[in-house]
């Protein structure tokens, strides 16, 4: 009796989940693919056209430069973490709970450092390097924890297998530890990116909200997520907003499509 | 049969932090022969195997004092270069752990670590390795699978080459049969006798039985201590101490 009322509750959760993602999805798309005209994609952004393009150009140039800077510092930390630090040193374990509270910091906070520290202090002005080093420092637990629960879980075995034959630990670490590791740092980098994305609050004043494509790095723009902000914000081109979801939704099921393909490849032929 | 000693232990104590696992002991391991050592669990046989390769530099706080000879050269003194030190004291562990590769990839490791690039050269020396572990006839057609899908026992094996493909002098071995079955055992017991013609071996093991088939001498551990080091046959016939008797007799352990 008990069992069939679990399997119930079971089911019942699982219909719940799919159900509201079904939803959200469809709602998405019912209401902004009839509204998905060419003039959305112009190169050039109007006031009567409200492209996107701009936008969508700005949200590559921001992951691309928040991964560049991002993913090496994080995985190298992890790796200094894991495979060097002395785990009871106070300045390691202040590392290790340094990284978890930036995980939990609400991302209004990073945008407000951002805007104090970049934008004012270092005079960025609202610029794509203010919003790409913001969204690093946001980043940057999420690639770092990856990287370090990827790498403890590779185990001892193989590092001492290594060892045992008369590698060093650099060669170790790149040539046996990494790709084992490589599918979960990926997963944290694909974690990462989808936050990046995402994001309104740390770029909208540190980015800024300018409606072109940024022409350099000290130039303001917007991503896709803070044009839909701000458009259904303004009230006047909602139905815009509906069909810039329809592109971030496709955006986001891209990037997980292709890190689970990543990642098989990865884990499959590892050489 | 005029014999050569390969490895000198002398006074070795070693501690993990406050714990003393050895008491200072002594131990000689002649070339081209099979050393087993046997003892209950935690006596120290696999604490002293470890640091016969320096394996012991990579556990957190562990210390140890007097000597470890191989070929009348100090292991432990400053002039010794690690990785080399394990290029010729190899080591097979107690579970299979081949690399995440390829079974070539996995044989060639080695080699590739200590500056062999030549494909043609690198072929040979996994063919000769795999034929070495008495596993080439099962894998060389398909080199390029991935090594953990293999058996339990047919990794051991490419465990085995693997450590040969660096062409070690001696070959340490820790349990190396423990996690297999019966028929693997065997095939690794045949391939280990085979082995001592060209290696020296030193080999952990629990199984009483495997180091009378096997070994040419016995080392019986205690409580961090060797109580007697002999001809293996001596030690399972007619040993000199109480406590080998009561230990190979199976009164305790």
């Amino acid at each position: 009796m008990t069992s069939k009322l679990m399997k119930g509750l079971v089911y019942a959760s699982a219909a719940f989940t799919f159900g509201m993602l079904g939803y959200l999805v469809i709602y998405i798309l019912i209401n902004g693919v009839r509204f998905l005209t060419p003039s959305l994609f112009s190169w050039q952004y109007s006031t009567s056209n409200v492209s996107m393009m701009p936008a969508l150009m700005t949200t590559l140039m921001v992951v691309a430069g928040t991964l560049l800077i991002a993913t090496p510092i994080g995985v190298f930390t992890g790796f200094y973490l894991v495979d060097y630090a002395d785990r009871k040193n106070p300045v390691v374990r202040a590392i290790g709970m340094a990284t978890d509270t930036l995980a939990g910091i609400p991302s209004i906070i990073y945008g407000l450092f951002g805007m104090l520290f970049f934008v004012i202090f270092l005079e960025f002005q609202f610029s794509l390097i203010a919003g790409i080093l913001t969204v690093t420092i946001m980043s940057l637990p999420v690639i770092i924890r990856a990287t370090e629960e990827a790498l403890i879980a590779t185990g001892m075995p193989i590092r001492q297998a290594s060892y045992a034959l008369g590698a060093g630990k650099l060669r170790t670490l790149f040539k046996v530890v990494l790709p084992v590791a490589m599918p979960g740092i990926l997963s944290g980098v694909i974690l990462a990116t989808g936050r990046i994305v995402g994001e309104t609050a740390a770029l909208m004043f540190t980015l800024g909200t300018a409606t072109n494509l940024p022409g350099s790095l000290f130039a303001s723009g917007r991503t896709l997520s803070l044009h839909m902000y701000i458009l259904s914000q303004e009230g006047r081109h909602v139905n815009e907003a509906y069909a810039t979801a329809v592109v971030l939704l496709i955006f986001v099921l891209v990037i997980n499509a292709l890190s689970t393909l990543v990642s098989k490849r990865l884990a499959g032929g590892g050489k | 049969m005029s014999r050569t000693t390969k490895i000198t232990v002398r006074d070795l104590k070693l501690w993990y932090g406050d714990f003393e696992a050895l008491h200072g002991v002594d131990l000689d391991i002649y070339e081209k022969e099979i050393t087993a050592f046997i003892g209950p669990s935690g006596c120290g046989k696999s604490t002293l195997i470890k640091t016969l390769n320096r394996m012991n530099d990579l556990v957190e706080n562990c210390r140890i004092e007097g000597t470890v000879e191989l070929d009348g050269k100090d292991i432990y003194s400053r002039k010794v270069e690690l990785n080399n030190l394990r290029k010729r004291v190899g080591m097979v562990f107690q579970q299979p752990n081949p690399f995440p590769k390829s079974i070539y990839d996995n044989i060639a490791f080695g080699p590739r670590t200590h500056g062999i690039k030549n494909k043609s050269e690198l072929d040979e020396i996994v063919e000769k390795s795999l034929k070495q572990a008495a596993i080439w006839d099962e894998v060389k057609d398909h080199l390029d699978r991935n090594a953990l899908s293999i058996s339990g026992g047919q990794q051991q094996r490419i465990c085995i080459a693997r450590a040969l493909a660096v062409e070690p002098d001696v070959l340490l071995m820790d349990e190396p049969t423990s996690a297999l079955d019966p028929i693997s055992t065997s095939k690794i017991e045949e391939l280990v006798s085979e082995l001592k013609n060209d290696y020296t071996i030193v080999m952990v093991t629990h199984n009483m039985q495997q180091a009378s088939r096997i070994s040419d001498r016995t080392a019986f551990f205690l409580n961090g201590n060797i109580i007697e080091q002999d001809e293996t046959r001596k030690i399972f016939t007619n040993p000199s101490e109480t406590e080998t008797d009561n230990y190979i007799s199976g009164r305790f352990g």
